[in-house]
């Protein structure tokens, strides 16, 4: 007698592909952003901000404001019940300013009115009178001794040194060189916004708000108030991208105060011009490097020195800090190093978290200093960087082993033999250097190569306990995920669907609201989401998963140790048999919660040592341009990327950070910077902040290398940062060859963004190197 | 803040003769985007909205005369293509280097000309092509050179009572062509412009230069020297000359450093550019050959 044994699978699982649930409303233009939230009765809030960089208050007249019909609250310092300060580390950054103001921007007061004219109206009617004070506004005289302290807890945020085997060890070949990186911002296109709804008694708050971290809010907005944090109640506005920009709190305490102090609904809005000075940015930094390698080019010894401008509060500067000296030797073998770095306070505007985290202004120094080595030692770039490639099981500068899995080795040759794009000659002048503009034929375009690679930390760092909660409910045979896991755009609400359908067998999986009424998910940054949420709710479903083994083998008498899930039936390993998952579950209810962690780590030592870092990923890019050095403009032909991902849990998700990651790591590289004059910003729209578009955005060929990460909990690595880390490095270096290739120059840029004088300079002679 | 929608030019210039204060909105891709920034209009402010005034958003072409009348609500989208392109190409180079699509849908001729700013890619253009341009009120008509009109950065010699009715564009017989310079390939503001017309019929040369001035600036010299120096029968010039030539376009320029660029890359883009397009005119003169 034959059976038929018919395998069952389980559709948009993982290692697929499925729709994001929120992806038709987004293209439709359906979906509620948090800016798209408009209770009936909601009160507009604005925020009053200091046209000083550096001045003392002396006084704040709100009488005027306040007599004007539809106003309904004015406040400042002075009513801020609890804390007066927050701040994701130190808390050194006021609610409201009530002594002195040390930014462009910084909140002064803030008002609630019926509706938005009337409350600028009111927001233009308060006094307030201060003395300017000398602003300080050069990293470099911060941190001189004697410097003028712009805080109470000084100017330095952190200096950190990090010394390693022998820092005196000379090489036979020397390069050196200091390199400048612009401040950029975040650009996400949906703008801060929330709404606050008072309790009746005026004792709690529930905030509607598009954030990356839903608890740390909580636990700072809480204090601020001086209620108990289970007081205050968050949900997940509708969130337009973030890459660390909501990291920090904006005008969370503002909008809940507003509306405690109301005792009505209170909606804030920023636009453009405001979210510039609402949230936290890249740091500018100065980076200067030496890297010493024997005469075959192999690295023994890196100097260096980064200096990062925190501007006026420290947000999380210490640890952006951390991460760029960590990352000063690159995915390279490196036995000895010297490395000092500092952080300080300006009276420019704040910096703190933007994808790549520090790492970003390291790899383009350590880039730009492995191509100025090659040249030296007569390398190819890549050859010189496979002779130092990283690999698992590798001591990093800090004394910590890389036990994460290094493919470097890989990612360099897999990048190798992608085949080149072909030739632009002849094409039209819209897809040459200047596009639109007409500037550009094909005999003024020169081709240039250039490679880049990267390390970057996973998850967060020095002893910070790191964690992600997430809960499973099984009912009726559906399965309802519930996690405070800010989904951002990053497409964490597909893949926590595809994990739990995979784990389960079971493919109606329902999400629900993220908010504050479960366990924190940690942030949605540091590429952690994918590791840690992800692994939560993998827990979480393996442990529904043993409960529905238990009721199974309890009702069939079979061994609960001899179950598995294969597509969507539960199998008996012993027999074989097979029996359809919805059966075995139906009438039982499970409820579980979860809370995972990954390994801990330590804070660095005096001398920089340490197991500070939990994990690690790796990625290469090589960039294709054709330049216009005449001109000094550029079309990037082409970007292709290896990179490491341990496992694509979602491969359409994947290349999505790949592609958006490239996007603004071109960016970086070509156009994005906010530009201060006297702490004013300059180009405060997207007229003058420029962003990719279609028109700079190149073809992407994409290799991923799978190689599933045995310590990560789906053996996935987090995605988001790398493409934006080396994508910067690889565009400047493919600019560097072109400028070779057309003028015989081996002057090199060594600024990010590049402007297109600095290109005309370093081809033809001048003050760019 | 009242809102008028009139349907007529004659509508629109009574509405001008009671609300001389009036804003007058035609594609809006200036006016709304300063609306935004400045959080509302003031409350006295009333606008005059001229889209339902079908008579401006038309135009004539009068190839006889060799002109063309465009009126100031013709789009940028409608300028990009036939019938322009082939008449006043400079006019539709420029017309797609403006904004991204759903801005040259919606931004005007007359719109560009009004706002008046240095870095208006649709002025430059016309300034090469010595446009001329029709003002209309209550009280009368005028016809005024571009160049007389803009008097400076975002200034002109508009009356508060007057509205742009059309612009008057010769079509020249020759060469011409538009490029400009932004840090970004597409949808970008202007950080050097340069116009160039090459008059087979006059043997002159046009060039209008952008973004390097407070208002468009006329290379005057560089002009007189390259239609002098450029061989009209074999359409060629000198590699000397037209270097020479260039270099007066540069110094024509009296750019600024501000946070889009510098005065000398703006200065070094207009040599660059203005010996491109000559150097491109001549060549495409050279392979049509005698006409």
């Amino acid at each position: 007698m034959s059976q038929t044994i018919t395998r069952s699978e389980i559709r948009h699982g993982i290692g697929s592909s499925p729709t994001r649930p929120d992806g038709a409303a987004k293209a439709a233009g359906e979906y509620a952003f948090s800016s798209d939230l408009f209770p009936d009765e909601a009160l507009f809030g604005v925020t009053l901000r200091s046209p000083h960089q550096h001045a003392r208050i002396i006084s704040i007249d709100t009488s005027k404001a306040l007599a004007i019909a539809g106003v309904f609250a004015v406040v400042t310092a002075d009513d801020v019940p609890g804390k007066a300060t927050y701040g994701l580390i130190a808390s050194d950054q006021p609610v409201f300013a009530s002594d002195v103001v040390r930014y462009i921007g910084e909140p002064v007061a803030a008002v609630a009115a019926i509706d938005e004219e009337t409350s600028r109206r009111a927001c233009a009617a308060i006094v307030v009178v201060y003395e300017p004070l000398e602003p300080l506004v050069d990293a470099e005289l911060a941190c001189q001794e004697g410097a003028a302290s712009i805080h109470p807890d000084g100017n330095i945020i952190r200096h950190q040194h990090v010394l390693h085997g022998d820092p005196t060890v000379k090489g036979d070949v020397v390069v050196e060189h200091e390199y400048v990186i612009g401040m950029q911002d975040q650009a996400f296109l949906g703008l801060e916004a929330a709404v606050a709804f008072p309790d009746e008694d005026g004792g709690g708050v529930d905030c509607h708000v598009a954030t990356q971290w839903l608890h740390e809010d909580r636990a700072q907005v809480a204090a601020c108030l001086g209620l108990a944090e289970e007081s205050v109640r968050l949900t997940l506005g509708g969130v337009g991208g973030a890459f660390g920009g909501r990291e920090d709190i904006s005008l969370q305490v503002h909008v809940c105060l507003l509306a405690l102090t109301c005792g009505k609904p209170v909606r804030m809005h920023y636009d453009r011009v405001e979210s510039f000075l609402g949230h936290v940015h890249r740091h500018p930094a100065k980076i200067w490097m030496r890297h010493h390698a024997t005469s075959d080019g192999r690295l023994v010894n890196i100097e260096a020195r980064f200096l990062f401008d925190g501007g006026a509060y420290a947000s999380t500067s210490s640890a952006v800090l951390v991460n760029a000296v960590t990352h000063t030797q690159g995915p390279y073998q490196c036995p000895n190093a010297v490395v000092e770095g500092i952080v300080v306070r300006t009276n420019n505007l704040p910096c703190g978290a933007m994808r790549g985290f520090g790492v970003v202004q390291a790899c383009f120094a350590h880039e730009q200093q492995m191509d100025r080595l090659a040249e030296k030692c007569g390398l190819s770039p890549l050859e010189l960087r496979r002779r130092n490639a990283m690999h698992t099981g590798d001591t990093l500068v800090t004394g910590q082993v890389v036990e994460s899995v290094a493919p470097v080795t890989e990612c360099i040759d897999n990048l190798a033999a992608l085949p080149m794009p072909g030739s632009t000659v002849g094409t039209h002048s819209y897809l040459l250097p200047g596009g639109a503009g007409n500037t550009t034929r094909s005999d003024n375009v020169h081709r240039g190569v250039g490679w880049a690679f990267a390390i970057k930390n996973l998850m967060y760092s020095e002893g910070f306990d790191d964690f992600s909660s997430a809960r499973c409910r099984l009912e009726d045979g559906r399965i309802t995920l519930k996690f405070a896991t800010a989904e951002v755009g990053q497409g964490f609400i597909t893949i926590a669907a595809q994990i739990a359908r995979t784990v389960l067998g079971i493919e109606a999986v329902d999400l629900d609201t993220i908010d504050t009424n479960v366990g924190s998910a940690g942030s949605t940054s540091a590429s952690r989401q994918t590791w840690m949420s992800g692994g939560a709710v993998d827990a979480v479903c393996r442990v529904v998963r043993e409960r529905i083994f238990e009721h199974h083998a309890a009702a069939s008498g079979c061994n609960p140790l001899a179950l598995a899930v294969e597509g969507t039936d539960l199998v008996d390993t012993t027999t074989s048999e097979r029996t359809p998952i919805e059966e075995v579950v139906r009438g039982l209810t499970i409820d579980e919660e979860v809370v995972y962690r990954h390994r801990a780590t330590v804070h660095l030592d005096e001398r920089g040592q340490g197991n500070c870092h939990t994990a690690f990923a790796f990625v290469g890019h090589r960039a294709v341009v054709d330049v216009d050095v005449e001109l000094g403009l550029v079309r990037v032909v082409e970007i292709a990327t290896a990179q490491d991902v341990g496992r694509a849990l979602n491969p359409l998700s994947v290349t999505g950070q790949i592609e958006g990651g490239i996007a603004q790591g071109l960016g970086l590289a070509l156009m994005e910077e906010i530009i201060q004059e006297d702490g004013r910003i300059k180009n405060p729209s997207f007229t003058d902040y420029l962003i990719p578009t279609i028109a700079d955005m190149p073809p992407v060929v994409a290799h991923l290398i799978e190689i599933p990460d045995p310590q990560a909990p789906l053996g996935a690595k987090g995605v988001g940062e790398p493409p934006t880390i080396s994508s910067t490095p690889a565009i400047i270096a493919a600019i560097n060859d072109a400028i070779v290739n057309a003028t015989g120059s081996t002057q090199k840029i060594h600024r990010v963004p590049v402007r297109p004088l600095d290109i005309v300079e370093a081809a033809y002679g001048g003050t760019a190197d | 803040m009242p809102v008028y929608l009139p349907d007529t030019t004659e509508e629109v210039l009574s509405l001008l003769a009671a609300h001389p204060n009036a804003m007058l909105l035609a594609g809006g891709t200036d006016v709304m985007v300063g609306i935004n920034h400045q959080h509302g209009l003031r409350q006295e402010t009333s606008i005059i909205a001229l889209r339902n005034v079908s008579e401006l958003s038309r135009y004539t072409i009068d190839d006889t005369a060799s002109t063309i009348s465009l009126g100031a609500s013709v789009t940028w989208t409608a300028l990009e293509e036939a019938p322009f392109v082939e008449r006043v190409r400079c006019l539709a180079e420029a017309a797609r280097t403006v904004g991204s699509r759903q801005i040259r849908n919606a931004g005007t001729i007359g719109g560009n000309i009004a706002t008046a700013s240095p870095a208006g890619d649709g002025v430059c253009a016309l300034v090469a092509l010595d446009a001329q341009l029709m003002l209309s009120s209550a009280t009368g008509s005028r016809q005024i050179a571009l160049t007389d009109f803009v008097t400076g950065p975002k200034r002109t010699s508009r009356a508060d009572n007057e509205v742009i009715t059309s612009v008057e564009v010769p079509i020249v017989k020759g060469w011409q062509s538009y490029a400009k310079i932004g840090v970004r390939n597409a949808m970008v503001i202007s950080i050097a412009g340069v116009a160039v017309v090459l008059n087979t019929e006059h043997r002159s040369v046009s060039i209008a230069l952008g973004s390097v001035g407070p208002v468009i600036i006329r290379a005057t010299e560089a002009e007189t020297a390259l239609a002098q120096q450029i061989d009209w029968e074999r359409c060629s010039i000198s590699a000397d000359d037209l270097d020479d030539g260039a270099r007066l376009a540069a110094t024509a320029a009296s750019p600024i450093t501000d946070h889009r660029s510098t005065a000398a890359y703006r200065k070094h883009a207009v040599q660059v550019l203005t010996k491109r397009l000559v150097q491109r005119g001549l060549r495409d003169l050279a392979e049509r050959g005698p006409s």
